[in-house]
């Protein structure tokens, strides 16, 4: 088994906030959720934290942990993939980028799941696929109202190829079944979503909410500055932006994130 | 109508040229000897087979190539090779008609069918104007405000697939890239009336996929359907655009890799030395394919036919699934 190690805000007493550049005492951070006393940046959140934020205590239950990712190419770059995948679990403590289960929130019954951007930039490949697929067929089955928060700076992950690319197919179809059966779901975004994530299940939420200033788009910055050959404005991709041009629900903070969940799921529910 | 000239050619395809300009020199002799006739005679078969041996040889970078040809046949060819009709309809109603989508009715023998299929263009004019081919949200929008009136009235539809990806711009951004190709996923897999895809060129990602979720997925043989360009590829993980052929080879994005994975249910072989070299024979095997699939597909109930879709789609992807982490018994989940 490989240790869990705690991420996110690295270790040390301070750290300086990528947000407004000062530096903050990390128990502070803490406290209020990883968020910045100062400019209210909201730092990464590894998947356990998540959990214990927004479930009621002790109500997770983790389902298909056991599914664990393959190297269906056989793929190499510098280093092979299947050694990355090793150097990956071991770093997080997680088989893959995505954890799945069922929980309570405010004593609601959820299907809920996430997606963890420190596991290879939380980007899709099968096993992501498949455990929300099949999160996605048990809220339809038992109708549960579905959450699931996106942390995926990586879209579909190209080590497995274009069967990365078909998680995006498949994740959808089984979100389209779900809403076909009346369900509610609501797809939380936190920096950073892109590419295939953010063109497939992240987008499909009937309520979309977004983290503040969290990178939200489909091709990424710098490719998108290659094509183009101007500077970027600024603010671009980023919730505030998404919120202008109609296209997520709310910006809610985090502090508020598991109330909001909960309201809507009232105003959802029959 | 004739297939263009052959334009420059590929490196590899140097011995093919050579033996070529060989025999037009002999066959522009006046007086042919019966030594010349048959030398003639010898060297054509010999063209055949050095394109035959170079062609069964390609390495998926030079697929690529192939794929990109500039005379390989877009999707306004097979609109007048394959169709008897195609009626445009423009416009997605809300921000523009984007040109790198073309959207219609048209004729396929007996059967009415709704077309759908990336552009790129062939003249410098006309490559701009849609954008080699990358789509913009209102492309994706157009596409799916045609697939769902097609819906409405029991036309089937046909997607060909031909783009390097969806376009990466701030505009594309602004209206939504994202999201309309969420969309087209989710609507195409749940829309009651066949969908057959064809990968005709390039399948450049979600930009492919955005029109790309179907009953029946074919893929003539060297084009090729990737999560990412070999070119991004190299630039992340090799961190240089020059391992381009190195990620082609890594990506495993040919006709025949995505058969093994399940990804595509038919292959449509092209002829000898590619489809940029005879248009005609690749349209036939094209309208043969569409025929074949539309005579089987509207035999099956709506609400059949999109069960049979989400199994489809359901079925693809490959992991380990054992009863502990980390060890116990392994079933390989291989799809295909
Ligand atoms: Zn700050």
């Amino acid at each position: 088994m490989t240790k869990r190690q705690k991420r996110g805000v690295p270790e040390g007493l301070w750290e300086r906030c990528p947000g407004c550049q000062t530096s903050i005492y990390r128990k502070e951070a803490e406290r209020r959720l990883n968020v910045c006393p100062h400019c209210e940046y909201h730092f990464y959140v590894p998947a356990a934290d998540r959990i214990r934020q927004l479930l009621d205590e002790g109500t997770f239950e983790e389902c298909d942990a056991h599914l664990r990712p393959t190297d269906p190419l056989g793929f190499k770059d510098r280093k092979a993939y299947i050694d990355k995948l090793h150097d990956e679990q071991e770093r997080t403590g997680l088989l893959d980028a995505a954890m799945t289960g069922t929980g309570m929130i405010r004593a609601r019954r959820v299907a809920f799941g996430m997606t963890d951007s420190a596991f290879f930039m939380g980007s899709m490949g099968s096993v992501v696929g498949e455990r929300l697929t099949r999160l996605i067929e048990r809220a339809t089955q038992q109708k549960l109202p579905l959450i699931i928060v996106s942390g995926s700076g990586g879209g579909a992950r190209m080590h497995e190829g274009i069967l990365s690319l078909m998680q995006m197919a498949k994740v959808s179809a089984a979100l389209a079944r779900f809403d076909s059966a009346g369900g509610l779901f609501i797809s939380v975004l936190t920096n950073p979503t892109m590419g295939g994530v953010a063109a497939s299940f992240a987008s499909l939420g009937d309520v979309v909410f977004a983290e503040p200033k969290a990178l939200i788009g489909f091709a990424g910055p710098r490719t998108i500055k290659a094509t183009i050959k101007i500077e970027l404005p600024k603010g671009f991709q980023t919730s505030e932006f998404l919120l202008e041009h109609g296209f997520i629900d709310r910006i809610v903070h985090r502090e508020k994130l598991k109330s909001e969940i909960a309201r809507t799921i009232d105003y959802c529910g029959k | 109508m004739e297939a263009p000239a052959p334009g420059p050619g590929f490196e590899f395809e140097q011995p093919i040229f050579d033996l070529q300009s060989k025999l037009r020199s002999l066959e522009q002799l006046e007086d042919k000897t019966e030594a010349v006739k048959q030398e003639i005679r010898h060297l054509k078969r010999e063209v055949a087979r050095v394109i035959q041996e170079i062609y069964d040889n390609l390495s998926p970078w030079q697929t690529v190539q192939v794929a990109r040809h500039k005379n390989r046949p877009h999707t306004v060819d097979y609109l007048s090779l394959v169709f008897d009709e195609f009626v445009e309809l423009h416009g997605d109603k809300l921000f523009g008609d984007d040109r790198a989508i073309l959207c219609g009715f048209a004729k396929l023998g007996q059967y009415k069918t709704m077309v759908i299929g990336h552009e790129k263009g062939r003249t410098y004019k006309e490559r701009t104007a849609c954008y080699f081919g990358c789509a913009h949200p209102e492309g994706y929008r157009k596409a799916m405000a045609k697939m769902r009136m097609a819906e409405k009235f029991q036309v089937p539809v046909i997607c060909l697939i031909d783009t390097p990806g969806a376009y990466p711009g701030i505009g594309a951004e602004e209206r939504g890239q994202a999201q309309v190709i969420a969309e087209n996923m989710y609507e195409m897999s749940r829309l009651k009336t066949p969908i057959i895809c064809v990968v005709i060129g390039e399948g450049g990602s979600g930009g492919a996929l955005g029109i790309g979720v179907g009953d029946r997925v074919a893929m003539l043989q060297y084009s090729y359907y990737s999560v990412i360009s070999p070119e991004g590829c190299a630039g992340i993980l090799w961190k240089s655009h020059a391992y381009a052929e190195q990620a082609a080879t890594a990506l495993r994005f040919t006709s025949k890799d995505l058969s093994r994975f399940g990804v595509v249910d038919h292959v449509i072989q092209e002829p000898l030395g590619g489809a940029h070299r005879d248009h005609h024979q690749t349209a036939q095997r094209v309208k043969m394919y569409l025929m074949k699939s539309l005579r089987e597909l509207l035999a099956v109930p709506a609400d059949k036919l999109i069960d049979q879709r989400y199994d489809r789609f359901r079925r693809l992807g490959q992991f380990l699934e054992g009863d502990q982490p980390g060890a116990g018994s392994e079933t390989d989940r291989a799809s295909a």
